[in-house]
């Protein structure tokens, strides 16, 4: 558990913070909250030779509003997030599922840029980048670019961040009023990592008393695959169908059938938690739970 | 502070804060792995990837090259004198007790076994340079499951064999008891292995002078393990001294003679520099000895009310790879317990000791008994099942009446107190049992698609070991007894010296009420020393609940010898005959006249020495030793009720009642700690914990994401109360409570899970009762 040897700067900005990363090449590795990339270290599991510190550089830190969305500075904790207040105005979302990423200790040093350049397919919070259509800012010695959501995570760790590049932030899209928000976490201890879990986002029309019906949903899943997978089966079977009413007659019920296929195009991982087929039938069982949960809250 | 004294001005009995804590909880005090000495070298492990080959060739050249290194060897550099580990505990005559090098010289037999090791200057640049080891392995099979490993023509683990021992223990007519049963339970159970966690690593420094030797160790024992290690290094016992500084947790752990500490003297012998090493916690999970690992194999026979007239129990109990310190005795320990607390015509008990290529086991936390425990429980609910009768109403049937003690059980042991119907009775009250079984037929009925299991454990245990007579006649290498010494200071403070050993257990504070009591001094008073053999010349250490049962005892001797030497004195100052002196609130005073003398004025006198008795020493110190005629028996009903989603196989315990009967309570707070945390391990093993060894013997959890120990988050608030029937055993009247709530806990949450499922038709879940586990019994058995 101790890590081996590697050298470290905290450069004093973004410019110089990419022009160090850049000389140092393959072996250099960006250090944002560390809650990640520590424990590699300390597991042998990752040999970088440098670290660039960015996790004090102002530039990339804090929350602020342009208008269509959010624009969330890599650095900003987990517990800014979940205590801001423009992001549970906002994207209710994301500070609903920051909630559930681990414990305090971890959540006031680890940050969301981290969290997303990280892609751990058991992480929360790149399922509900996804779900939310979120927007990368990277930042290199060529300038700035902007990713899509769905094309940045690439596969297991892997991201579209190539080296010498840094995420400056992230743009998290306003949906509007009329939409309602859940995820559902699904793990074995309150500390431990999702065994599965679903973001969900619905828009519902119907007034109270009335049919309620949904307007549209965005569910995405996070362990059901190497990345994030939005569960596409599942958004287009449930727009347009009418909430079962709670107290009528049991029926067939459009959002358990629905949420049967959110397992559909996932290639759940197996491990100690949980074997690939009980991760399906989770995925099932959870969004389920998390539409009606989302259908409930707006 | 640290609290007031209960009522009446006694401190036995009032809820202390434990005085040790603040040092404690703040660090400020030392652990092994702050020691630093001048000098100090770090030691670094090389452990085997491999769980069973043959060591070819180890070259630490290249690791010499290293910077900072100043040393590196392999085991066959030491293995001229790096003796064997020891097993103390040999159950039979001509058992298999295999060689044990502290370090592997031509084998390895399981992964985490150490191969070589680095000593350099700092901590990081050794374990850098382990990379630079060279190891050739010539891969054996790997030997994992037990069943597989009995096999005539399988690999074998050692030459012998990998049967290690069969123990027998049989009284009653055991066929008698089936033939006529109408009704018969047979059962597996699996005990899962466990890695014990502490929330501080093992630790070692050692350190000579050229001649003498000091071993630091987060260790629970130190006085054993300075005879320990006397005999497994050739250093001799007079010239070793072992200290065991605060320990930060053990659970059974550290009730062990390990290879890094036998190790650590070796180097610290040839380099002459003081050297230290302390695990990782991967280095941990892989290395520290593991627990329960048995299979058990169970059969009850009742009749058709549900009395029960025999139990079958043959076990098959994992070693692991070596036998360690203990290892053979501890599923023998459980032998005694299967009964519980029910009457019975016949047992019959068979162990069978196997060799696998994994960590060894050996004492975890109850040790034997909640294996026994958890069998003897999950049955008790079988028959219930069996008869549809009420599981409490089984056990009614079945259990020793209070009017029946001291009674003497099927496996022979007596029981000097109880009364299970006072305790059943009220934690049937705190938990609201009729309600919640209300709440469940509601749930079944409605088919709630979260249903409520509703488990109940009463359990029993031996604590207290042990009489040295009962150790003898288990083939046990040592006696059971404990010493304390006791010594009062010119100022009249008190000083008092322990052989127990804690390492997180508070005897600071219960050792100071009880001698608050017996001398009449305040509880501030009183400081209490252990742990360094150099201080504590004599001692059995801590483990299986005997510190307060048998150590508590021996200090509370002690005290009567200086009490007695202390109204000699007075009474000699006072000009009156002994016998007419009075001893009350720590003053001497003669009968019948106002005259009277302090505790503390006599230990000054006696310092003085001016006038002392003819014949008297000046000095109010004394010893005892204290060894215990018969154990003790906690016991208690533990209630649990627990939520299982039947769509995701989650569960949530929703309300969890102890009710224990630990006898007397010296401090209600420790008790109620003690408590607190055994709920939690036995939960952890019922619902969390389990340690997993991939086919070719890897252990998977290696790490606390992989190995599930849960936290407060993860654990309901518990409900705790107690009945008070005193152990006659003992003057104290007290019996011990480090281990009931581990024992009790994790056949209360099973016979729980399982009673949500009864509807699906699900009769077991094989521990820890995953949503995973949950899940697939319901759909086997629903599709
Ligand atoms: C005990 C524990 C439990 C946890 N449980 C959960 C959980 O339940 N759910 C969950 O989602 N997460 C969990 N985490 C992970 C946590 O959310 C981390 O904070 C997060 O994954 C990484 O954020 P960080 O700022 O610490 O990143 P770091 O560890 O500093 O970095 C992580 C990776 O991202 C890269 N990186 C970081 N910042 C940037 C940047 N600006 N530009 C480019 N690359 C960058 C690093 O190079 C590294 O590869 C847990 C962590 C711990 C220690």
């Amino acid at each position: 558990m101790i890590p081996a040897s590697f050298d470290y700067v905290r450069p004093a900005s973004l410019a110089e913070a990419v022009q160090v990363l850049t000389q140092g090449g393959e072996e250099a590795k960006v250090l944002s909250g560390g809650q990640s990339l520590l424990p590699l270290l300390r597991l042998r599991l990752a040999y970088p030779s440098l670290l660039v510190d960015v996790g004090r550089l102002g530039e990339l830190h804090g929350i602020r509003d342009e208008g269509g969305h959010l624009h969330i500075g890599a650095t900003t904790t987990h517990d800014e997030v979940v205590r801001s207040p423009l992001v549970n105005a906002e994207c209710p979302l994301l500070a609903l599922a920051t909630a559930t990423v681990a414990d305090p200790a971890v959540r006031h040093r680890g940050t969301l840029g981290g969290s997303l350049a990280h892609a751990d397919p058991a992480g929360d919070l790149p399922a509900v980048a996804v779900a939310l259509d979120m927007e990368f800012v990277i930042y290199s010695t060529s300038g700035e670019r902007v990713v899509a959501a769905r094309d940045f995570f690439l596969d297991y760790l892997e991201t579209a961040l190539g080296p010498g590049e840094i995420l400056t932030g992230i743009r998290v899209p306003k949906l509007g009023p009329g939409w309602g928000y859940h995820y559902e976490k699904f793990h074995r201890t309150a500390q431990a990592w999702a065994t599965v879990g679903v973001a969900a986002a619905v828009r519902v029309s119907g007034a109270n008393g009335g049919t309620r019906r949904i307007e549209e949903a965005r569910v995405a899943l996070t362990n059901m695959g190497p990345t994030p997978i939005r569960a596409t089966a599942v958004e287009s079977a449930i727009q347009g169908t009418d909430l079962p009413d709670p107290h009528g007659p049991p029926g067939t019920d459009p959002v358990r059938e629905a949420a049967a296929r959110a397992d559909e195009n996932t290639s759940p991982p197996s491990d100690l938690h949980a074997a690939p087929d009980y991760r399906r039938h989770l995925a099932q069982v959870l969004t389920h739970r998390a539409l009606l949960t989302a259908a409930t809250t707006p | 502070m640290t609290g007031e004294p209960a009522p009446g001005g006694h401190e036995v009995g009032a809820a202390r804060r434990r005085k040790e804590d603040a040092r404690l909880v703040t660090g400020r005090t030392q652990w092994t792995d702050n020691i630093q000495l001048p000098g100090m070298l770090h030691v670094a492990f090389l452990r085997s990837p491999m769980a069973h080959a043959r060591v070819t060739r180890v070259d630490v050249s290249a690791a010499l090259r290293r910077p900072g290194i100043v040393a590196a060897f392999s085991g066959a550099d030491l293995a001229a004198e790096q003796g064997s580990l020891p097993c103390a505990w040999p159950v039979n005559d001509g058992m298999v007790i295999p060689e044990h090098p502290p370090m592997a010289v031509d084998m390895v037999r399981y992964v985490g076994e150490a191969v070589a090791c680095v000593v350099s200057t700092d901590r990081y640049k050794a374990i850098d340079a382990l990379e630079a080891i060279e190891v050739d392995y010539d891969p054996l099979p790997a030997v994992l499951d037990m069943t597989e490993a009995l096999k005539e023509d399988g690999p074998k683990v050692h030459e012998a064999g990998n049967q290690a021992y069969v123990w027998k223990f049989a009284e009653g007519d055991i066929d008698a008891a089936f033939r006529e049963a109408p009704v018969v339970i047979e059962r597996t159970y699996v005990q899962q292995r466990l890695i014990p966690t502490a929330m501080e690593p093992r630790s070692v420094v050692a350190q000579t002078d050229g001649e003498s030797f000091t071993l630091h160790s987060a260790t629970q024992i130190p006085h054993i393990l300075r005879i320990m290690l006397a005999q497994v290094t050739g250093i001799p016992e007079h010239k070793l001294r072992v200290i065991a500084p605060d320990v930060g947790g053990g659970f059974g752990s550290k009730l062990q003679v390990t290879a890094e500490e036998v190790l650590l003297l070796l180097l610290t012998r040839r380099l002459g520099k003081p050297v230290k090493w302390t695990e990782s916690r991967s280095e941990g999970n892989l290395t520290v000895h593991h627990g329960r690992d048995q299979l058990q194999r169970l059969s009850l026979a009742a009749d058709a009310e549900g009395h029960v007239k025999g139990l079958r129990v043959d076990l098959l109990a994992d070693m692991g790879a070596y036998l360690m310190l203990v290892t053979p005795g501890i599923p023998i320990l459980g032998a005694f317990m299967y009964n519980g607390i029910y009457k019975m015509d016949a047992y019959d008990f068979t162990c069978t000791g196997v060799f696998t290529t994994k960590m060894p086991t050996d004492a975890y936390r109850g040790a034997g008994r909640p294996e026994a425990t958890f069998a003897i429980e999950r049955l008790m609910d079988e028959l219930a099942h069996e008869l549809s009768l009420d599981p409490i109403e089984v056990r009614r049937r079945n259990w020793i009446a209070h009017e029946e003690f001291p009674y003497t059980t099927i496996a022979n042991l007596t029981y000097d107190s109880g009364n299970y119907e006072a305790a059943t009775d009220r934690a049937l009250s705190l938990f609201g049992y009729d309600k919640l079984r209300a709440e469940q037929s509601d749930r079944r009925d409605r088919g709630d698609p979260v249903q409520l299991g509703i488990g109940v454990s009463t359990f029993t245990e031996m604590c207290g070991l042990a009489p040295s007579r009962v150790l003898g006649s288990l083939s046990y290498g040592a006696g059971g007894w404990e010493h304390a010494s006791v010594r009062m200071l010119p100022t009249g403070k008190v000083e008092v010296v322990t052989g127990s050993s804690p390492h997180g257990q508070g005897h600071e504070t219960a050792w100071s009420q009880i001698v608050a009591d017996a001398l009449g001094v305040p509880f501030d008073d009183i400081s209490v020393v252990h742990g360094d053999t150099a201080v504590s010349h004599k001692g059995m250490d801590t483990y299986g609940s005997r510190s307060l049962v048998v150590g508590g005892i021996a200090v509370l001797q002690a005290c009567d010898k200086v009490q007695e030497k202390a109204r000699h004195i007075a009474a000699h100052l006072l000009e009156a005959s002994p016998d007419d002196i009075e001893f009350t609130g720590g003053s001497f005073t003669v009968r019948g006249t106002g005259a009277g003398k302090t505790i503390q004025e006599i230990a000054l006198a006696t310092f003085a020495a001016h006038d002392l008795p003819d014949g008297v020493e000046a000095s109010l110190d004394s010893d005892a030793t204290y060894d215990p005629d018969n154990f003790s028996f906690p016991h208690g009903t533990h209630l649990c009720a627990i939520e299982v989603d039947t769509e995701t196989g989650a569960t949530r315990i929703r309300s969890y009642v102890a009710v224990d009967d630990v006898g007397k309570v010296v401090n209600p707070l420790i008790v109620e700690g003690q408590v607190h945390g055994g709920l939690a391990q036995g939960i952890a093993q019922a619902l969390f914990e389990e340690a997993v060894y991939d086919p070719e013997g890897n252990l998977l959890t290696t790490t606390m994401a992989d190995y599930l120990v849960p936290s407060a988050a993860d654990l309901p608030d518990f409900v705790t109360d107690r009945t008070e029937t005193a152990a006659t055993s003992n003057r104290l009247g007290v019996k011990g409570v480090g281990e009931a709530g581990t024992i009790a806990s994790t056949p209360a949450v099973v016979n729980a899970v399982v009673d949500a499922l009864r509807p699906y038709g699900v009769h077991d879940v094989r521990m820890p009762c995953t949503p995973e586990r949950v899940w697939r019994a319901i759909q086997e058995t629903t599709s």
